[in-house]
């Protein structure tokens, strides 16, 4: 009652409801479980075992954000923020398959036609079939809109010929929305990774997210049908993966929030239990100076999370803008959390004994991918959001 | 009612279009100032603000082009729906 005056009086209420509470102590508790401890041993095997990600879709944490009538989970963005927080704080290389597979369904379901969706919509939005993203290629990274992979209209078909690049758990997924060139327009598809002609390469020795089983693709000569292209011909960077990339900033500031996070957790732990010039860690002011970095540039990333999300979730128009700012900052704060993790932690902090070293590693790619820091500078210039 | 659609229609562009008077039949793209972000930002508040969804057979440059354009596209997908804006 005193709350419901508060927020009559002030306009503003930053709560959780009971629900997205329960909700994080349940996400929290998989990963404490499930993911945790196991996620070094993975980054060592550059691989993410397929039970985990039964695990993931028998808990319905495949497609969460997905609307129910698509086989999604139905879960509102900021509850979804919450799992991909409580997952990257575990494990970045999990956290990334929810974000390609959740953004590559995200899209198909809002610009793929009736036929495609009708005999995928309810797979892709279970996780019964795996989803990845295939934009980057050899000479394409930043600029998107420089692929050269192929796409050609034969009578009903189209046929895709190309390569791409550092396609994060290419190596699994079971259908790949490839961005081609049709007539010189930038063009969506929905490739399967059944159709002859396609092949993938793992790619080992990545420094960050080491266990998202990366792929290079080929496409040799793909014969698709017409329902396999995804929006129309001269939309497929500018509004389908523009929606992918969207979704998937969102996901990596989360993303980015755990890692911060986690780095913080481990700092707290160990400048306690540490000794030095008699005394602990934590007991110095200028490792104090670091945990209150880490501290407020952390909770800093979270509320910007938080403000994305509930304007996704109202459907404002501001939300794309706003995910842009929480992504900039979310994943240099991990970085930098990252940095002072592995600086607080001594030559452990370099040991594969502790986990700080893999959240740097981590953390570096949180701030490439789904447009670089740089990319997010010259966008959030050119599209400031709107007053608060 | 036109008006006052196209009136909120232009209030949501101003703010990208910064020291421009925009008309209701300039060619937003021709000005330059539409990247693939406000584009997708465009669909995401003509959506929001007058209650449809636009499918992905209607993704066609035409319909976005001009202030006029997006009214009319308005007009076609609210008066097929029954929906007063």
């Amino acid at each position: 009652m005193q709350t419901e005056r508060a927020v009559e009086q002030t306009g503003m209420k930053l709560e959780l409801s009971d629900a997205q509470k329960q909700a994080r102590l349940r996400f929290r508790e998989f990963v404490q479980q499930r993911v945790a401890p196991y996620a070094g041993g993975w980054d060592r095997e550059e691989r993410v075992p397929l039970d985990v990600i039964d695990q993931l879709r028998s808990h319905g944490y495949l497609g969460a954000p997905l609307p129910v009538d698509s086989g999604g989970g139905g879960m509102d963005a900021i509850t979804y923020g919450l799992l991909t927080e409580e997952i990257g704080r575990g494990c970045s290389s999990l956290r990334s398959l929810l974000t390609v597979h959740d953004m590559v369904a995200f899209a198909v379901r809002r610009w793929g036609n009736a036929e495609l969706k009708a005999g995928l919509a309810a797979r892709l939005g279970s996780g019964e079939a795996l989803c990845a993203l295939a934009l980057s290629e050899a000479d394409a990274g930043s600029d998107a809109a420089s692929v050269r992979t192929e796409a050609v209209r034969e009578g009903d078909e189209y046929v895709i010929t190309g390569r791409k690049k550092w396609i994060t758990f290419g190596q699994i997924a079971d259908f790949f929305l490839v961005l081609a060139r049709l007539e010189d327009k930038l063009t969506a598809f929905l490739v399967p990774s059944t159709t002859p002609g396609f092949s993938r390469t793992p790619m080992h020795g990545i420094v960050g997210t080491r266990a998202s089983l990366m792929a290079e693709l080929e496409f040799n000569g793909c014969r698709l049908a017409s329902r396999h292209l995804v929006g129309r011909p001269g939309f497929g960077l500018s509004h389908v993966f523009s929606t992918a990339l969207d979704l998937g900033r969102y996901s990596v500031a989360w993303g980015a929030v755990g890692i911060a996070q986690a780095c913080l957790d481990a700092c707290l732990e160990y400048t306690a239990n540490r000794r030095q010039f008699g005394v602990p860690l934590r007991d110095h002011q200028l490792i104090q100076r670091k945990l209150t970095d880490m501290i407020v540039n952390t909770r800093a990333a979270r509320l910007l999370c938080y403000r994305a999300g509930y304007l996704r979730e109202i459907g404002d128009a501001e939300a794309m803008a706003e995910t842009l700012v929480a992504k900039y900052f979310a994943s240099q704060a991990a970085v930098s959390a990252a940095n002072d993790a592995v600086h607080l932690h001594g030559g452990n902090g370099l040991t594969e004994d502790y986990p700080v070293a893999r959240y740097l590693r981590d953390s570096k790619v949180v701030e490439i991918i789904e447009g670089s820091t740089e990319i997010q500078q010259i966008t959030i210039a050119r599209n400031p959001p709107g007053e608060l | 009612m036109a008006d006052n659609r196209k009136a909120r229609i232009k209030e949501f562009l101003s703010r990208f279009f910064r020291n421009h008077e925009l008309k209701d039949d300039e060619d937003i793209f021709a000005l330059g100032f539409v990247n693939s972000l406000l584009a997708l930002q465009l669909v995401n508040f003509l959506e929001g603000e007058f209650g449809f969804t636009i499918e992905d057979d209607e993704l066609d440059f035409e319909n976005f082009r001009t202030i006029q354009n997006m009214d009319a596209l308005i007009e076609r997908k609210t008066s097929a729906a029954g929906v007063a804006v």
